[in-house]
């Protein structure tokens, strides 16, 4: 333990060891330090950043939704109203042909009817004409008294 | 190991031969050598005994001291160097985590203590702190585990922990000093001068006063950073070697002695890391100190 130039070796060879150390160890390793933690910051900036996007997207995703789900009640309605309209045009046009049917039913009936109390009326005539006839046993000139007897029909 | 075995005749000759450094100098001429008889012309070569290595003065080295702190600085430096160059900037895995931790935590701490801009602090205190680290780790290894193999290579005298050479522990304690020195006068200048005769006491009758006061201040600070690492280790040292005697006296005494031994590593552990990181700490604050213009 005696005091010697170990001492000055010892200066010497720590400044060496400093310098070698300030030159070649230290600037790599921190150089790959602080790049580490650019790019950490950079990940998590782009993490952000996406996160961020992934929202607007959702809700530009959930406005188009809304929008599409508006626009298909709209149609829905608006396929239930023409579909109404349908009916109702179907309907008021089926009322129209019954009635029209029930009209031209109708008139026919009428016609057979006037027909018939024309074919009654006239085979009336004939049968008072026959019955009068037999009742006056003369003959009774149908030209003569034609006038009577349409008279007769008419009030028939 | 001890007295019996290792050939010591006492347990002071086995302390005093751990505490001797494999010390190689100059012998001068008439120096009493270590069989008694007196060297006739000044030669140099290694010390064969204590007294010998004393007799050398300043004009030689502690070989083991100066091979170990190279070593240890080389094995820090290389092992950073490789792994920094291999750095990557993606997922770190292994050597690069314990790398990239130490190197945060000085830098963690350089940031914290130093705000002066200065691109050598943080690799010096890096240096520091691991030089110191390791240093003091050699400690832990057997303190007759690479001496007595050693010996049994034929060299004599072997002392594994540089930090318990003062001249290592001033040495990088004065390497700091002269890095303070070296700052203080560029970053202030004149100012620098100032500083030491106008503190505490600002007035020119004081001057001489002031100046006394603050050289004392300045100079006691490398003296307390490399005494304190060396007073730690070496009385750390010291109570190993006492422990390690205790495996020559019998059965008993070998048992006791393991146990202390694991007792006492087990808090010397505390010790190592807490000594690297206090000079660390202070080779930053004295720095900053030196940058700081007040």
């Amino acid at each position: 333990m005696n005091f010697n130039a170990t001492f000055i070796g010892q200066i010497v060879v720590f400044a060496i060891f400093v310098w070698l150390c300030a030159k070649y160890v230290w600037p790599p390793i921190l150089a790959a330090m602080e790049e580490r933690q650019k790019k950490i910051a950079e990940g998590l900036d782009a993490s952000n950043r996406a996160s961020k996007n992934l929202e607007v997207a959702q809700n530009k995703a959930a406005k188009k939704m809304t929008e599409a789900k508006a626009e298909a009640a709209e149609l829905i309605e608006q396929a239930n109203r023409r579909a109404a309209a349908i009916i109702d045009e179907a309907k008021a046009e089926a009322e129209a042909e019954a009635a029209r049917i029930v009209s031209a039913a109708a008139s026919d009936v009428d016609k057979e009817r006037n027909l018939a109390r024309e074919e009654l009326r006239t085979k009336v005539a004939a049968l008072t004409l026959a019955g009068a006839e037999k009742i006056l046993q003369a003959e009774v000139d149908a030209k003569k008294h034609s006038e009577l007897l349409d008279k007769l029909a008419a009030e028939l | 190991m001890a007295s019996s075995e290792g050939g010591y005749h006492n347990s002071a000759e086995y302390i005093q031969h751990h505490l001797t450094n494999l010390t190689y100098g100059k012998i001068e001429e008439g120096v009493t050598l270590c069989d008694g008889s007196i060297a006739e012309h000044a030669h140099w070569g290694f010390a064969h005994c204590a007294s010998e290595a004393a007799a050398m003065g300043f004009n030689a080295i502690h070989v083991d001291s100066m091979l170990w702190s190279i070593g240890l600085g080389a094995i820090f430096l290389l092992f950073f160097w490789r792994v920094g160059k291999k750095a990557t900037s993606g997922v770190p895995s292994g050597a690069q985590n314990l790398v990239e931790t130490l190197v945060e935590f000085v830098d963690g701490n350089v940031r914290d203590i130093f705000h002066g801009r200065n691109p050598l602090i943080a690799p010096l205190a890096l240096t520091v702190f691991c030089w110191v680290l390791l240093s003091n780790l050699m400690d832990i290894l057997p303190v007759d585990l690479v001496p007595y193999l050693l010996q049994l290579a034929g060299v004599h005298f072997q002392k594994i922990v540089p930090s318990t050479d003062p001249n290592i522990t001033l040495g990088t304690a004065v390497f700091v000093f002269i890095l303070m020195i070296y700052y203080s006068i560029k970053v202030k200048g004149w100012g620098f001068l100032k500083e030491l005769s106008f503190t505490p006491f600002n007035h020119w009758a004081f001057i001489p006063f002031n100046l006394f006061m603050e050289l004392v201040g300045l100079f006691a600070k490398p003296f307390s950073l490399g005494l304190r690492l060396f007073g730690n280790l070496y009385a750390a040292e010291i109570i190993f070697i006492l422990i390690a005697l205790m495996f020559g006296g019998g059965f008993v005494m070998a048992i006791l002695g393991g146990v202390l031994q694991l007792s006492w590593a087990a808090f010397h552990i505390l010790v190592i890391p807490l000594q690297a990181f206090i000079f660390m700490v202070l080779t930053i604050v004295y720095l900053s100190q030196a940058h700081e213009d007040h």
